[in-house]
């Protein structure tokens, strides 16, 4: 699990992952928010389908790719988290016809 | 600064185009700034600052000593960047350059592709992968991916925490997670006690350095907070009832929760390659560079790379490597005579070389393993296309002896990372397997576009008659 550190508490954005109502908080990105859900695996790979999460944070390993208001294969680490986005755990090929 | 939110605010042509803002990048559009030239700076991510100094002037963490002063000290350079003439486009992912200087950029699902008369390259750094059974376990990061959700959201992992590797960084994160109160459990430290050898020459003229002291008193305090492991040999991360199972030698294991993974850093290549610049081995930072010469220009014309992607020397330095490649920029723009140039660069050469000692002893003493850049037989070598260890020595085995002809074999390097997480090693597994040096393996070719970009987005740029009639049948 991940926690953010006592600080005055940044302003919280609502979101939603999955479906489910969450929030997040400024300052956030869409890798950093799901990570702070407790969310370690935001995709399932193309290949075999297992499940991966972010490894860089910085926009190089492409392991946090996410479906961001409809649009797959958006990279949670440079996305800023925006109030209302519709967040979606993104399938592997064997399942994207679905 | 003028922020851009998008493409559609982007002039027609820039003078300069710089793409980067960490420290190589802001230092060279405030050398650049205020000349009557336009300038340009775009960047992938949503403030300026880099790795380095993510979320400068955002960052949650309020109490200066979590980050310490090293962090700092960027807001300095943010704040100059913040007051330069120059247009800056945040969010702006760079996908395309080549040898006529033609730029393409995307921001917001959105690309333009622009004309540049220079181009500085301050594209940075990135951690070297550290290929082990079960490093792309969810739960398992770089260290670096740790720092930066330190850094910019103020979070840090709880519970079982390891840190695995060597280098400066990842002493550096421990310290700061200390400060923070979320202290790691355990270091399990790679460094090969035969580095020491290689490292001894240069020790005296790493004493003499301000930062001998600050790192050793950092190393020690971390010591005090938590149990390291010194001269670990082996790695492997297994999953097991939800927790990860690190263990480096044999019977001897810990279960965690987090696994952060750190080697070191190297150029990040992607872009320089794709347009056609030459790399080279560097055999200090035990990686490909691209070949710069003293001003940062690259082997094309008009491009010049400065900071980390011109090879490895720290932010102070890249700081400084980024006004040099501004003020050659400045010359060939007609704004400096060479003499002008060389005066202004005077002071920064001299900082360079202040910045510059002691470079060599880290360099040696945190040169990673050979066993730890080439991937085991059980572990993913190409995470995208998951090609494993055993896959790349089969292939190299059966005759497939360079990266190009592994790609073909195996499409490792050929997934939407574009290489970045697997290209050295891959060049490091054949370099093993064959038993040469990684120099005569060579680096994966690598093309535009640099990141992927949607098809529709392609479709969508604005083309000219002559775009049109080059594809239409008559």
């Amino acid at each position: 699990m991940f926690r953010r550190l006592p600080e005055p508490p940044a302003r919280r954005i609502g979101f939603s992952l999955d479906g489910v109502a969450v929030q997040g908080a400024e300052g956030d990105t869409v890798a950093a928010a799901l990570l702070a859900l407790g969310r370690t695996a935001c995709r399932e790979t193309a290949v075999s389908g297992a499940p991966r999460g972010p490894y860089c944070m910085m926009g190089v390993c492409f392991d946090c790719l996410v479906v961001i208001d409809g649009l797959g294969n958006r990279q949670g680490c440079l996305v800023p988290l925006r109030e209302g986005m519709v967040v979606e755990t993104q399938h592997g090929r064997r399942d994207a016809a679905r | 600064m003028r922020r851009l939110t998008d493409v559609g605010a982007l002039r027609e042509a820039y003078d300069l185009v710089i793409v980067g803002a960490g420290p190589a990048g802001m230092a060279a559009a405030v050398e650049a700034a205020g000349q009557d030239r336009a300038v340009l700076v775009l960047d992938e991510n949503p403030g300026p600052g880099g790795q380095i100094y993510r979320a400068i002037g955002t960052a949650p963490l309020r109490d200066p000593r979590v980050l310490g002063a090293a962090y700092w000290e960027g807001a300095a350079l943010a704040d100059a960047f913040a007051a330069a003439e120059v247009d800056y486009l945040p969010g702006a992912t760079v996908w395309h350059l080549d040898d006529a200087l033609e730029i393409g950029v995307s921001a917001g699902a959105r690309s333009a592709v622009l004309p540049a008369r220079r181009v500085i390259l301050a594209t940075g750094a990135l951690e070297r992968p550290m290929p082990l059974r079960g490093w792309t376990l969810p739960g398992v990061m770089s260290v670096g991916a740790g720092q930066a959700l330190l850094k910019a959201q103020g979070i840090a992992p709880t519970g079982r925490v390891v840190l695995a590797g060597c280098g400066p960084l990842l002493w550096l994160y421990a310290a700061q997670c200390i400060a923070a109160g979320a202290a790691p459990s355990l270091i399990l430290e790679t460094t090969p006690r035969a580095n020491w050898r290689g490292a001894l020459r240069h020790l005296p003229a790493f004493l003499a350095t301000p930062y001998a002291r600050k790192g050793l008193a950092l190393m020690a305090r971390v010591r005090r907070h938590l149990r390291v492991v010194p001269h670990v040999a082996a790695l492997a991360i297994d999953a097991e009832d939800g927790a990860l199972r690190v263990t480096w030698a044999e019977g001897t294991a810990f279960t965690a929760d987090h696994v952060l993974l750190h080697q070191g850093v190297v150029p990040t290549l992607n872009l320089a390659r794709a347009a056609g610049c030459a790399i080279a081995w560097d055999e200090g930072n035990a990686c490909f560079a691209p070949v710069t010469d003293a001003w940062g220009t690259a082997s094309l014309p008009g491009i010049a790379v400065a900071g980390d992607g011109a090879g490895i020397a720290g932010a102070e330095a890249a700081a400084l490597r980024g006004r040099l490649t501004a003020l050659e920029a400045l010359r060939a723009l007609g704004v400096l005579d060479e003499a002008g140039r060389d005066a202004r660069a005077a002071p920064h050469r001299a900082a360079l070389a202040r910045w510059s000692r002691g470079r060599a002893f880290l360099d040696a003493l945190y040169r990673p393993a050979p066993h730890f850049c080439a991937a085991p037989p059980d572990a993913m070598a190409c995470r995208c296309e998951e090609v494993t260890g055993a896959a790349l020595r089969d292939a190299a085995r059966m005759g497939a002896t360079g990266p190009n002809q592994l790609k073909a074999f195996l499409r490792c390097g050929m997934g939407p990372c574009q290489g970045r997480m697997c290209g050295p090693t891959i060049t490091e597994t054949i370099a093993q397997e064959r038993g040469i040096h990684p120099r005569e393996v060579g680096y994966m070719r690598l093309r535009t576009p640099a990141k992927p970009i949607t098809l529709g987005e392609f479709a969508a740029l604005r083309k000219t008659e002559a775009d049109r009639r080059a594809v239409e049948r008559r």
